[in-house]
Parts: structure tokens; sequence; C-alpha cells
């Protein structure tokens, strides 16, 4: 049976388009700040929602992602917040994931996380160190409540581990554009294309692409080659800047909008075959 | 592993001579399943990494099964061993220390004359020829005391690698020697400035690193953890110094200790000593992780006696960490031992009940250094010195019949410093008042005073 995230990517797909991926950790600047610039981020377009758990040692993270989890966690964030916040999100219809290192899941309880996600009305999960090897148990609880479980491929993964992955991941393969952590870059890494390529020589699932779009021209370069494409760090920017100007809420969230919406006309270009610059 | 596989048993002829690094890794009764073809003890270790490393963690395996059994990588590893990193360390008989505790007989493995002044150097050794057979260029680390970022810097320098070195600011400050030490070794040393700022900030850090350079670059660990391989590597290489120092105790005594006893902050000194005593059932290991200010104040790195398990650094052991998974900032006086966590293959000892583990405090690790200074005229590591404090509570409970070997992982001169400020001993200007620092240092039997 196609669960929420499927039918989401298809219905993108029906539309000629690439999916709009949009991550921001929960808790930052506050709990309820967060939720507003994730509703904001889907009122402008993203299709589906990365709700980040700020870990303490987010060791897949560059430098903006860990200023925003940091100060999450300083302000007291705890798991039973990021479940808050899902439920919030997940209300807006976009199929919801928690992107997540996996010891707090494992603190939390393997099976009772999976069954607080499904009951917050969260779609599933991004597992970035839960490699194949280590994941049985995990897949063995999201099964159980309906949870499609995601994946990361490297552009280092051989083909053999493309498949070992693709054969356990749900909803679509998150294919890392290159091998570094996350944040920005001015342009899309150059193995992203192949490694997606290869990808979809193992398996059928959608494949989205993260790590370094973070504008509309890379996100339309991405939609080319890709079912998906994700972006982070652009987004936690917008909220770490207007947190340093000093700015209110409303200027942090019409920023989100406006960078949302930039992103959703990107993966809508690459069909009308905008010229592109990376 | 052809001929390397025989273990010097209980003879003594292994002696004196530097035994093959990777002797009788395989011979631990009834442990050598340790850890399985996915890098498991038991429960513990495993590979919780990033897809992105994982080609990189394959290759490092298949390159170190290649290397093990080739000849001529373990005759160039033994001859690095004994010509550059002075092979075998001595056996020493802590006559005063033994007398003045009055209990068991007091035999140190001195890995505080290896060159670079600690046992860093084995495994470092070791992952950098590895490095060279790899075919990269480049080596990072981590560093908490210095001592494994001083001995990469050096082993690199040897063999004309770059390194970079990666150690939280905070271990900048107070370990500041062993920075300008990285320094003079050509080494670039990176403060690093996130999170806790402290040794879990610059694995973090170095990891981050590894993710983007991993086509170059090793990633050297500093002790018996992070993602399979590298808590059996490291062990491996450390285990020079449990095979020295059981053939030298059998031939200084006649016998096995009754007990070995080793500080644990990632646990690679303890592995390596402890691991080749694993199948003498009959000699008790005794691992001593850091008590800072005390287990029950929250303010401590004892992972074992005031942790749980869970997942940190690509690997599940135990850990300090709140209800919700996110890893608690350690405390303790020594940068070395500073670390919320501890090598799987430790935690499998542990729960085995094969290896026990006891809590050293701040203040009882500042007493054992002292009285170590004065009793053997050996300034030992405030690390080294957690298990000397542990190790003369034990010889008192054991009494004169028995035998202890202690590891002494390393010296102190990193750590006069620290000491000085602790037994109080630059109060004045320094110059100013040597009958008040005769005073404090006198002290120190009785209780170090801040
Ligand atoms: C002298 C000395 N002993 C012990 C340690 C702790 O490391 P391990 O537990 O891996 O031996 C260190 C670490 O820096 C050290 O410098």
């Amino acid at each position: 049976m196609p669960s929420r995230l499927d039918d989401r990517l298809a219905a993108a797909r029906a539309e000629g388009r690439a999916a709009l991926v949009g991550y921001l950790p929960a808790g930052y600047p506050t709990v309820d700040g967060a939720i507003a610039a994730m509703r904001a981020m889907v009122a402008a377009g993203v299709d589906v929602v990365e709700v980040g758990l700020p870990y303490s040692d987010p060791t897949m993270d560059g430098p903006v992602i860990q200023q925003a989890a940091d100060a999450a966690l300083r302000g007291g964030l705890t798991t039973r917040d990021v479940l808050r916040t899902v439920e919030a999100v997940a209300d807006t219809g976009a199929p919801t994931l928690v992107m997540t290192y996996w010891n707090p899941i494992e603190q939390h309880g393997v099976a009772a996380f999976a069954a607080d996600l499904a009951a917050a009305g969260g779609a599933g999960t991004i597992t970035p160190d839960l490699p194949p090897e280590e994941a049985a148990p995990w897949l063995e609880a999201a099964a159980a409540h309906g949870l499609d479980p995601v994946f990361v491929v490297a552009p280092s993964s051989s083909t053999e581990r493309l498949r070992r992955v693709a054969d356990i991941t749900g909803g679509f393969v998150y294919a890392a554009s290159l091998m570094g952590v996350t944040g920005a870059r001015s342009q899309v890494g150059t193995q992203a294309e192949g490694l997606v390529a290869r990808v979809r020589a193992v398996t059928s699932l959608p494949v989205a692409v993260g790590l370094g779009v973070g504008t509309a021209a890379q996100a339309a370069q991405v939609a080319a080659f890709a079912d998906g494409v994700i972006v982070g760090s652009a987004l936690v920017r917008v909220l770490l800047d207007a947190q340093r100007r000093g700015e209110g809420p409303e200027v942090a969230l019409a920023g989100i909008g406006a960078l949302a919406a930039d992103l959703a006309q990107g993966v809508r270009g690459a069909q009308a075959n905008v010229p592109v610059t990376a | 592993m052809s001929t390397r596989t025989a273990v010097p048993a209980a003879s003594a002829d292994a002696a004196g001579a530097a035994p093959s690094l990777l002797t009788g890794v395989q011979a631990a009764a009834g442990w050598q399943a340790f850890p399985d073809a996915s890098g498991h003890f038991g429960k513990f270790g495993g590979r919780f990494v990033p897809e992105a490393l994982m080609a990189a963690l394959d290759g490092l395996t298949e390159a170190y099964a290649q290397a093990r059994v080739d000849d001529a990588f373990i005759a160039e590893l033994d001859d690095l061993l004994a010509s550059y990193a002075g092979r075998p360390t001595p056996l020493t008989d802590a006559r005063r220390l033994t007398e003045h505790v009055g209990g068991a007989r007091i035999l140190l493995k001195r890995e505080d004359l290896a060159h670079t002044g600690s046992h860093k150097i084995n495994n470092v050794l070791g992952q950098v020829l590895l490095t060279k057979r790899m075919g990269k260029s480049r080596v990072i680390a981590e560093t908490g005391a210095g001592q494994h970022g001083v001995a990469t810097a050096t082993a690199c320098a040897l063999l004309g690698l770059d390194c970079v070195v990666y150690m939280g600011e905070e271990d900048t400050r107070r370990q500041a020697l062993n920075v300008a030490r990285m320094r003079m070794l050509g080494a670039e040393v990176v403060p690093v400035t996130s999170g806790s700022r402290t040794l879990k900030d610059a694995i973090n850090e170095a990891l981050r690193d590894w993710v983007a350079t991993v086509e170059d670059t090793h990633y050297c660990i500093g002790s018996v953890m992070g993602p399979h391989p590298f808590p059996m590597l490291v062990r491996d290489f450390q285990r020079v110094i449990g095979v020295e120092a059981r053939a030298q105790v059998l031939e200084r005594t006649g016998r096995l200790p009754n007990v070995v006893v080793a500080c644990v902050g990632g646990g690679s000194n303890a592995m390596g000593i402890f691991h080749p005593f694993i199948p003498d059932t009959e000699v008790a290991l005794i691992g001593c992780e850091a008590g800072g200010d005390g287990v029950a104040t929250g303010r401590h790195a004892a992972a074992i006696a005031g942790g749980a398990p869970g997942v940190l650094h690509g690997m599940r052991t135990y850990l300090l960490q709140d209800e919700w998974g996110q890893t608690q900032v350690s405390h303790s006086i020594s940068a070395g031992l500073d670390y919320p966590g501890i090598g799987p293959e430790h935690a499998l000892l542990h729960e085995t009940g094969r290896a026990t583990y006891r809590v050293v405090d701040d203040t009882a690790a500042m007493e054992a250094l002292a009285l170590v200074a004065r009793t053997e005229g050996i300034l030992v590591a405030i690390e080294s010195a957690h298990a000397f404090a542990a190790a003369i509570e034990v010889a008192r409970e054991l009494g004169p019949e028995a035998t202890l070997l202690i590891n002494c992982s390393g010296r102190g001169d990193k750590d006069v410093d620290t000491a000085a400020r602790w037994f109080g001993l630059l109060d004045e200007p320094a110059d100013a008042d040597p009958a008040g620092t005769a005073a404090a240092a006198g002290t120190a039997e009785g209780g170090g005073q801040r």
C-alpha cells in the first residue's frame, strides 16, 4: 500500500516535476517558532518536511545546522517537543519526516519512538548514521507503524551497497550530492547526477538529492535529474540571520516563505527548461 | 596469521626481545570471537556512521586484514617499535611505593618511557604504516591530553605525511605544552570551538573532516573506540604492552600477576595490557575510570559507573547521556580521560565480569601522583595516576603475598602546570616562596588542595 510520502512524490511526478523537501530543526528559535517556520515553508510550496531532531554530537552537520541545533538544545528541547512539532506540521497535510541521529531513538525506545511518531502523524524517518547492518530493529518497528524509513547513499557507495540500502528504504532514497557534511555550497556536487543514475539502476524508488542545494537555480539543476530536491542549511540560515539581526519572527517567517517559494519555482523551472547557472 | 599466532604462553622466553606486535592476537582463548565479522563485541561496538564512510571502513578493514599477515609489514612495524619507539619498555619494581603501601608487590609497565612519553605511539606507528600501505597522504587525529596528537604528529613527521590534529579549545589551554610540541613537529593543530570544546567535540570535527577527505586521508583514532575496525585495530596495535609485560612479569617473579590495573579513557592502554591476560582467568583485570568531582556530583567521566548503553561516535557502548540520548559533558582533571564513552570491548569485559571497573576521583588521582613522584622518582601522567590510586587500594586489599601490575601509561611533563596549580605550587610568584612550595607538596599525602 503506498504511503502518504509515496503519494506526495507520485503527485509531484504527475505534475512533471521534482518534489521539494525542506529541512528545519525543531526548537529553533523556539519550539513554536520552528513550527511556524515549517508551516510557512509548506504554505510556500514545500512538499515534504524534514523535522530535524537536534543532537549533541551532529557529526554529519556543518556549522549552520550545528548552530541552530545547539541553540535548540540549550533552550531545553527534548524528543517530546520534536514529536509535538511533527504533529503540528503533519497537520498541514505535508508528509513529515524526522531526521535524526540514531541514539535519541534508541534511548526513547525503538518501538516507543515508532509508535509515538506514528501517533503524531509522522510519515517516517531519515537516519543518517544508521547503516543497513544495524537497522533491523528500526525496520521492524517502522513497518509495524506504517512509517517510511529513508536511508542515505553517498557517492562512495558501491553498487552492492546501493542495492542493499535501496532494499530497506521506504519513500525515497536520499542521495548525498557530495562527500561531506550539510551546508549550502556555491555549486551542486558534480557527483550527484551520476549517483542518481546509479541508484536508478538498482531500484524503482524515487531518488531525492540533498547536501549543498540552496538556491532556486540549484534546485532547478537538480530537479532535472532527480525526483526530489532537499534543502536544509539555506533555510536554517534564514532563521539564524534573522536572529542575529534581531529581527522579529514575522521577518524570519517572511524570509522562509520567500526562499521556499523561490525553491518551489526552481523545482518547477526544470520542467520549463530554464537555463541554470550553478 | 601464518606463524605468528604463538602466544608466549606461560614460558618467559619472549622477555627482553621485542615480541612481534601482532603475536598471539588470535590466542586469547574464548575471546578470539571478538569482534565478530560485523565488528560487534557482544551487543557493543558495530558501525554507526554515515554511508559515506562505509567504503573507507571496509577498505581499512581489508587493508589491515592483509597487513597483519604480511611479514614485511610486521617486520617494518617491529623495527620501528624497537629502534624508534624504544620497545620493549622496562618493567620496574616499585620498591619504595610497595613498602609505603604495605601490601602487594607493585610492578610498573613503563609506557611513560616509550618515545613521545606514552603508549599512544604504539597505535600510531601501526596506523600510520597502514596509511602508507593504503596509498593515503594525509592523516587526521583527535586529541584530548595531546599525547595522541603528539604521537601522530611524530609518526607523520617520520614517514612524511601531512598531519592535522583536532583538539578541543578547552584542552588546548590545559595542555598548551603539547600544542606547541605538535606544531614543532609540523602538524596543524585546529582548536575546536563547537559543543563542549573537549575531546568528544574534537572527534566530531575529525569525523566531519574525514567524510569530505576520505579519498586521500586516514583518520588515526587514538583509542579503542569508534566504528569497526578501529576498536580491534587499536587494541591489536596496543597489545604489545601486555605481551611484553606478561613475559617480563613471568621472568621477574616466576608467576603471573594477581591483578593488572590500568586507567581508562577510551581504553587503549588498558585493552593493550589486558588483552594477553584475558585467557589467564586467575589474573584479575581492573580498569580505572575518571571520577572527576565524584560520580554522585554528576561531574565525572565514568561511563560504566555512571552511564548507560547507547550509541556515540560510531559505536554502541556505555555513555554518559541524558534520558533523551543527548551526550552529557564529562569532567575530569585529566584531559586524556575526559570522555563520555568507553571502548566497546571494555563494555563487554564489564558485562561478562572478566574485568571490573573502579572510579578514581580527581583528588585521589592527584594524591597518588604526588606519592609516586616522591617514592619512585617518576612523575606520571594524571591519566596514569588514576591507575596508581586504585592500585594502591587494591595492593592493600591483596596483602604482601600478591603481585600487582600497573600500566604506567604516560609521563607527566605535560601535567606539571596543572599539578602545580592543584598543589598551590605557583600561587605566589614562583621564585618568591620556596618554603611555601615545599609545604604545599607535603600536603599531597593527606589530601590535595585545589
Ligand atoms: C598517558 C595517557 N594515559 C591514558 C590515556 C587515556 O587513553 P586510553 O584510555 O585510550 O589509554 C591518555 C590519553 O590521552 C594518556 O595520554
